[in-house]
């Protein structure tokens, strides 16, 4: 599988290509910050069309990654839909798309930003959720530890030999992760931005997804 | 033959001037409904433009706006208007003169919309953000004529055609409209007389005496200059020497770095102090507006400079014009001549100074083809559809509009009088609705039908948008430069590529300062000054210039000669050298080597088909090689020849030179690579899919933004008969790709490729090992890398990778 495995606080987790996080012993995926329904909410301020495609590619990764952990629980880690008038937009198959995936899972929705109060889907809809020794809450607190948090979607940078990568990348030291989005039209905030460099202690550690993920220290 | 007014012959008399023959005919002709002038710089064009408008306006009261006059630069527009103020102010014409660009102020905006002047002097974006306004017919209502300066650098741009299609709308508004364009020596005229003109309307034009032959000849110093590079600095002694010459001095640089390395090491040598300054587009506006000051007021020595001083501007005593690197086309050297001595009659002065070797034939070529009197072009195709999207999205903001109507105004533009109605409807359909294949939008359409059969905008709070984002000139994204510190100074501008590769620490020049970078606030960069000796070298993406295929043409039968004693001698020796150890390209012929460098293998194809078409066959060898398992690591193009290293040697060349197999290959390949995203990018945000400004953009922070590829990827994937991937596409093909040039070169050399396989590299191939701007194959190749790069970051702090 395209995986990268770590351990943080003492718990074995399994970084995906995809920027989705997996936890084996408990058959748990993570996935933070979908943002479904976002070209939508931009066409309907006024905005640009974008492509309306992005729900539906945001859902056929998350199927896939379904499919390949067969996970028996799913976090999703708030702002999984963009608002929640984008919930109400959403068409019919995608709705039902939702709920196949849910189908025979247990599926929490961690409440974000962008869809505070958001009751349209099966499943628990909580602020934070922990399953000892981890906590799954949207946004990082001040002080904490083993908590997994999403809302920031860092970004890492780097440089080999003048030709620069840039990846969505989950961000950890000791006590914190930070999860890249998983939605498709979201964009990402570097690492060496002030928040992360004073979340994250000096020996943070960022793991770039894609098609091999790696790990690097934090570039801050 | 229509009278030159008595008050305007006393004042030109008053002067010791008499009125030029063109000048003349301009205002014979002042009544013609397209006119178009081509004279050389120096040959009072400007005046010849305006004086039917002065004399028109002279002695009547003409209330509003009479005459629309656009340029191409901000600064040129100032200038102009201080250049109209002496005969206006010492003939005491009735008439007013305002100019209007990005530099004016909003309160001096709002007042020229209620009340304009006689004259108002702008830019083509600050035109299209006017008709983009409800008040747009009261504001041009009156308007006689519009002046349009320096025609020929708009005439092959997206700027030019968004130009016109202003100009189609303008005449709709005002249909006794007369048009006058103003050209340097081109080519080819009648092509801008056609797209100058209401199609399918006929142009009348004036070709003025051309004046003297300019005095051009190529700096030969005494040091040698290098094999590679751009940054000519073995020729500063020589340069400083002819500045102590010279009045005033211009000194042209192809690209914003080179001007300002230049810059700073023409300072290190300037021992006599000579006051010199430095001129680029990336300057703070405060200091680019400093220089243009000392050098009106004959303060400066010499200006360091770019294309943003290239254009018709009359400043100061310039009596010398040095190009520093080849001119990259032969129009562009004989507009920048002109800039040296502004009298007509006088043979203007320019010195040629080759960067490295190949530039000393570059400049010979040059040279040859100005004492011919040749000037290239390229023929350009129709009307870019991304820059029409925008055009009906401006229209909308102005206010409701028939279709029918505004198809029939926008044919009417040359470049777009080929355009059918089904494709106009697919633009206005993408403007309206996305034009996605899934219907996601009807709900939320940014232009609506309505039973008043017209077009109107949903939400009217969009015209904001839309007019934030008006214009065709794609910045790449920049971070501004200041001086770490509360309040501290700006200095300027970098891109934001450039910037990310920057860490704590690392120097770099901006303004011919070396500074710090400290960190980055939002979207600042914070610097501090520095001492170091050796600045990292901020890139600007730019414009980078094609040589055009005639000068390519004369570069070739340079080579052939048995030998140069035209050449200086260690650059005859070099081409002797090259000859010896390798070959020189022959023209019918295509040069490859192949040799091993730096543990790749490395191959050049000498094409000599300009960067562009270069570049295209970079992409397109590249994936042929991959596809047979030579497994290519990336490429580098210029305007002679394409580098692309590799793991596996070339040995047999014929197969990847197949024009069928290019030509298949060229359809898949267009799709994934980032040529194709980086066009789709521009076009895109021309288009109105991408917003580049937000209104309250500041707060919703970088999280918000994300890659234009992404969007290429999903709808590539999702849509992929979408008008924006139409629309790429064809971009792709004209601009960047010049696949045309790649076909012509690959039925040209069916089955004359010559293979020199050597163990080294040749004279020729090492300038191209320094070159900027390689592109990487992204693919296997780069995971690999990224994999044994994690691996050493994380050993380097004592860990290891799992």
């Amino acid at each position: 599988m395209n995986k990268y495995d770590f351990v943080f606080t003492g718990v074995s987790l399994q970084a995906l290509g995809s920027g989705a996080l997996y936890w084996p012993t408990k058959n748990l995926l993570c996935v933070s910050d979908l943002h479904l329904g976002k070209a939508n909410r931009m066409a309907r301020h006024g905005g640009s069309q974008l492509p309306p495609y992005d729900t539906c590619e945001t859902l056929n990764r998350l199927s896939h990654d379904l499919d390949v952990t067969r996970a028996s629980t799913v976090i999703c880690l708030g702002d999984s839909f963009d608002d929640l008038t984008a919930i109400k937009s959403l068409p019919e198959n995608q709705r039902v798309w939702i709920t196949q995936l849910q189908a025979g899972r247990r599926w929490i929705w961690i409440e974000g930003n962008h869809d505070p109060g958001n009751y349209s889907f099966n499943g628990l809809n909580l602020p934070e959720f922990s399953e000892f020794p981890l906590t799954f809450a949207h946004i990082a607190r001040s002080k904490t530890t083993g908590e997994v948090s999403g809302h920031y979607h860092p970004k890492a940078t780097v440089n080999i030999n003048g030709r620069s990568i840039t990846r969505p990348a989950f961000l950890m030291d000791d006590n914190r992760l930070i999860m890249p989005a998983y939605g498709t039209y979201t964009g990402g905030l570097r690492s060496d931005n002030r928040i992360f460099t004073k979340l994250l202690q000096e020996t943070a550690y960022a793991i770039l997804t894609g098609q091999k993920p790696v790990q690097i220290p934090m570039p801050r | 033959m229509t009278a030159f007014p008595a008050q305007f012959q006393d004042w030109f008399a008053s002067r010791g001037w008499s009125i030029h023959p063109h000048q003349q005919d301009m205002l014979n002709l002042a009544a013609v409904p397209a006119l178009l002038l081509v004279a050389p710089t120096g040959g009072g064009k400007t005046l010849a433009g305006f004086l039917p408008t002065l004399t028109e306006l002279s002695n009547s009261s003409h209330d509003g706006l009479h005459t629309l006059y656009i340029s191409p630069l901000k600064a040129l527009a100032a200038d102009i208007k201080r250049n109209l103020q002496t005969p206006v102010v010492e003939m005491s014409l009735p008439i007013r003169i305002e100019d209007r660009t990005g530099d004016t102020t909003q309160t001096q905006k709002k007042k020229q919309r209620a009340d304009p002047p006689h004259i108002l002097l702008t830019t083509p974006e600050s035109l299209a953000l006017l008709i983009s306004y409800e008040d747009a017919p009261q504001i041009f209502s009156g308007l006689q004529r519009v002046v349009i300066d320096e025609i020929h650098s708009l005439a092959e741009s997206k700027r030019g055609d968004q130009l016109f299609l202003a100009l189609s709308r303008l005449q709709s508004l005002c249909p006794n409209l007369r048009r006058v364009g103003l050209s340097a020596t081109v080519e080819d005229h009648g092509a801008i007389a056609n797209i100058l003109a209401k199609h399918p309307d006929k142009c009348a034009v004036i070709n003025a005496d051309p004046g003297p032959p300019p005095n051009v000849e190529m700096l030969v110093t005494a040091e040698v200059p290098p094999w590679s590079g751009a940054g000519a600095k073995y020729s500063i002694p020589a340069v400083l020497n002819q500045i102590k010459k010279h009045n005033t001095t211009l000194i042209f640089h192809n690209t914003r770095a080179q001007a300002e390395i230049y810059f700073h090491n023409i300072w290190l040598a300037n021992e006599d102090q000579l006051p010199i300054g430095i001129h680029h587009g990336s300057l703070d506006r405060q200091q680019r507006e400093k220089t243009e000051q000392a050098m009106v007021e004959g303060k400066l020595k010499a200006v360091v400079c770019t294309g943003s001083l290239d254009l018709g501007i009359d400043w100061g005593d310039v009596d010398l014009v040095i190009q520093i690197g080849a001119p990259k086309n032969i129009k562009r050297l004989v507009q920048r001549i002109g800039r040296a001595n502004h009298f007509y009659n006088v043979p203007s002065k320019a010195l040629l100074v080759p960067a490295n070797q190949f530039e000393v034939i570059e400049c010979v070529a040059a040279l040859e083809a100005v004492k011919a009197g040749e000037l290239d072009g390229e023929p350009r195709g129709s009307g870019p559809r991304d820059v029409l999207c925008q055009h009906i999205l401006i229209c909308a903001a102005a206010g409701p509009f028939n279709a029918n109507a505004l198809y029939a105004e926008v044919v009417s533009a040359g470049a777009y009088a080929t355009l059918k109605k089904t494709e106009f409807d697919a633009c206005l359909n993408f403007c309206a609705t996305g034009g996605y294949a899934l219907r996601a939008y009807d709900q939320w359409k940014r232009l609506q039908y309505r039973s008043d059969g017209n077009w109107h905008l949903r939400d009217p709070r969009s015209a904001k948008r839309i007019r934030m984002n008006i214009g065709t000139i794609q910045n790449t994204d920049t971070l501004q430069v200041r001086f770490k510190g509360r309040g501290g100074k700006s200095l300027g501008e970098i891109e934001e590529s450039f910037a990310a590769t920057l860490t704590l620490g690392d120097t770099f020049l901006i303004g011919g300062q070396i500074v710090r970078y400290d960190s980055l606030r939002e979207t600042i960069v914070q610097v501090t000054r520095d001492a170091a000796k050796k600045p990292k070298i901020a890139t600007f993406m730019g414009t980078k210039f094609a040589n055009s295929t005639q000068l390519s043409h004369r570069i070739i039968k340079i080579l052939q000669y048995d030998a140069w004693p035209d050449l200086p001698s260690y650059t005859a020796e070099w081409l002797a050298l090259q000859k010896s150890v390798s070959r020189l390209p022959e023209p019918g012929r295509l040069l490859i080597e192949s040799f091993p460098f730096d543990g790749y293998a490395h191959t050049v194809v000498y094409g000599f088909a300009g960067r562009n078409a270069m570049q295209t066959l970079g992409l397109l060898l590249t994936k042929r090689m991959e596809e047979t398992g030579l497994n290519p690591l990336g490429f580098l193009a210029t305007d002679y020849a394409t580098l692309i290293w590799g793991l596996k040697p070339v040995r047999d060349p014929e197969p990847l030179f197949k024009i069928e197999a290019l030509r298949a290959g060229m359809e898949t390949w267009l799709a994934g690579n980032a040529v194709m995203k980086r066009t789709f990018r521009a076009s895109a945000t021309i288009a109105g899919l991408i917003e580049r400004n937000y209104p309250s953009a500041k707060k919703s922070g970088r999280q918000a933004m994300f890659s234009s590829d992404i969007l290429y990827e999903t709808l590539a994937k999702y849509d992929p008969d979408h008008l924006m991937l139409n629309i790429t596409k064809e971009e792709a093909m004209r601009g960047l790709v010049d696949f045309g040039r790649i076909e012509e070169m690959a039925t040209r050399i069916e089955g004359n490729i010559d293979l020199v396989s050597l163990d080294r590299i040749t004279p020729f191939a090492a300038p191209l090992l320094l070159e900027m701007g390689r592109v990487p194959i992204k693919g296997y190749a780069e995971e690999e890398l990224l994999a044994a790069e994690a691996t050493r970051l994380m050993s380097s702090v004592g860990l290891k990778s799992t």
